[in-house]
């Protein structure tokens, strides 16, 4: 039923330079302007911890955390996060080390299938840092934008409660 | 997504004219809502034009009243120290809706302009008014159980998905723009515009106005106040009906009034007659039935969602109720009381 077709715009469309601050490190890199972060960090960087769910803001799959913030890199262009700070999975623990959340979620069995943990994970230290999440009803509600196919969410609720309540969640 | 230029806008008159010169350039701020549209292809721009250079506080105080940043983001708004004490209605209402995530990219501005969430909209294959004017409504016999009840035309019943406009539209905000021919100020209930032989256009808003802000009156009922979102699942999804409820009471006798209804029609709804009646009553449950009935009147129902009728008027009065007593409230919006 859709008639019109998609015009391509007027003018020649350039690549943009980018700088990312990506888990502490500068990466410069050359990218169209419908490229979205989600797309930059797994096809440019080869940072494919960052998973895509459903590409269209449902899952959650996809968070990171952008200048301190959680938020989902399928509904980000890359242009548009020129000279953020971002931090992926790859970086939320030291080399070698595992963030308290990752072994609460190992400890809890907090996963079937793993394609959420990585949301999963960056989202909960996203909550973390905002500061609003004191009873366990509040964590569900501010961890209802990271769904679990495997469902799996009891024990990643307990996994998260037990760091939180251990009070170590840098 | 079509290709298309990006440009990072140095400020308000800056992004009004570069959008002014092009046709088929866009805004964008969070992108949350833009972004999914483009990736269906629903939309195709020449340029987005990036407004979140313009950058300011998430609000600023005058002589009582507040004026809402539109760039800033939903989640600074929805927690800032003022909007939590003087309009925790507000508040309320932004943290009922998306999801943590979406609400840190989602701006004030761009959550006053996004698209319905109707089925069919976001399905290029079936006939739409919205999308391809005069095409045909495939809602109106399809399947429309998150479709309108109030205000709908033969020509479209979609729904104006938005939460936090129905807190705004129950505070009486005002929205504060600049386009090509300078500023002005749109009252809330001006904004969204009823489908009418028109469904392809929501609102008011002219081509190349550019949001700058969001004005608040200075009371924000703050003692008596409820939001109220009854949906498919408790979290992360889109009101069936939603309820905005702000009141104030002097010796048991409510002294003013604010009903406003989301998820049932194509802006957020609200009756006068309704608010009229309850000044000088008692707040019971009996006198908010009668409201209730009020609010509701005129409503349609269609095959899958004649339901709404009736669970509409039921949260009106269960919200009311909940208004009552805003401490006993639950995180997300759920029923309590
Ligand atoms: C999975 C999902 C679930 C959601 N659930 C809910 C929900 O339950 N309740 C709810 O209320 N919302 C919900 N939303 C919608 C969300 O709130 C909106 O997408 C968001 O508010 C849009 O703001 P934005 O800044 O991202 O807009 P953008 O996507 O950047 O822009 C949206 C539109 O507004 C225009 N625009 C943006 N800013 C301005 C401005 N200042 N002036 C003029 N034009 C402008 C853009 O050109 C575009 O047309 C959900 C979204 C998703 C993806
Ligand atoms: S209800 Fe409106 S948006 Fe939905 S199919 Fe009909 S015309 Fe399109
Ligand atoms: S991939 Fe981003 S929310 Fe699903
Ligand atoms: S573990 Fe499989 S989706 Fe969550």
């Amino acid at each position: 039923m859709r008639t019109e077709s998609i015009q391509p715009p007027p003018e020649a469309k350039n690549s943009e330079t980018v700088t990312l601050h990506i888990n502490g490190e500068a990466r410069t890199l050359s990218v169209k302007p419908w490229v979205t972060l989600l797309d930059a960090l797994r096809e440019n960087l080869d940072l494919t911890g960052t998973k895509k769910g459903c590409d269209h803001g449902q899952c959650g799959a996809c968070t990171v955390i952008c200048d301190g913030k959680r938020i989902l890199s399928c509904l980000s262009l890359a242009v548009m996060k020129d000279g953020a700070e971002i931090t992926t999975i790859e970086g939320v623990a030291p080399t070698g080390d595992l963030h308290p959340l990752q072994k609460a979620f190992i400890e809890h069995d907090a996963f079937q299938c793993g394609y959420c943990t990585p949301g999963q994970i960056c989202s909960a230290i996203g909550m973390f840092k905002e500061g609003k999440a004191h009873t366990e009803a509040e964590v569900k509600e501010l961890m209802s934008g990271n769904l679990c196919r495997c469902g799996a969410n009891t024990n990643i609720i307990n996994a998260i409660m037990e760091v939180k309540n251990g009070g170590n969640y840098e | 997504m079509n290709d298309f230029n990006f440009y990072k806008s140095q400020g308000i008159s800056d992004a009004v004219e570069k959008i002014a010169d092009q046709p088929d350039a866009k805004f964008i701020a969070g992108g949350t809502n833009l972004i999914d549209l483009l990736k269906y292809n629903l939309m195709t721009v020449s340029t987005l034009v990036d407004v979140n250079s313009i950058k300011e506080d998430t609000l600023s105080e005058t002589d009582g009243a507040v004026l809402l940043n539109a760039f800033a983001t939903n989640a600074n708004t929805a927690y800032h120290p003022i909007i939590e004490e003087r309009y925790p209605l507000l508040s309320k209402a932004i943290l009922a809706g998306a999801s943590a995530q979406i609400r840190n990219m989602a701006s004030n501005g761009g959550n006053l302009l996004q698209k319905t969430r109707c089925y069919y909209y976001y399905d290029a294959n079936t006939p739409c008014n919205k999308r391809e004017p005069g095409s045909g409504c495939s809602a109106i016999n399809g399947y429309n159980r998150n479709l309108a009840i109030l205000g709908t035309s033969d020509h479209c019943i979609a729904v104006f998905p938005s939460d936090m406009c129905v807190a705004l539209a129950a505070l009486n905000a005002t929205v504060c723009v600049t386009g090509p021919d300078g500023d002005r100020k749109i009252p809330f209930s001006e904004f969204h515009r009823l489908p009418g032989n028109t469904p392809h256009i929501d609102n008011n808003l002219l081509t190349a106005e550019l949001i700058t802000g969001i004005e608040l009156p200075s009371k924000g009922f703050e003692k008596n106040y409820s939001y109220l979102k009854l949906r498919d699942r408790n979290s992360y999804a889109f009101a069936l009906i939603s309820v905005a409820t702000a009141m104030e009471l002097e010796n048991n006798q409510i002294t003013e009034i604010r009903i406003a209804l989301g998820g049932v029609a194509a802006k957020p709804w609200r009756v006068q007659k309704a608010e009229d009646f309850l000044v000088g009553k008692t707040p019971t449950k009996e006198n908010f039935a009668l409201a209730a009935e009020l609010i509701v009147e005129g409503a349609k129902g269609f095959e899958f969602n004649a339901f709404k009728i009736e669970l509409a008027k039921r949260a009106i009065i269960r919200n009311c109720l909940m208004a009552l007593n805003p401490a006993s409230q639950l995180p997300g919006a759920q029923p309590s009381a």
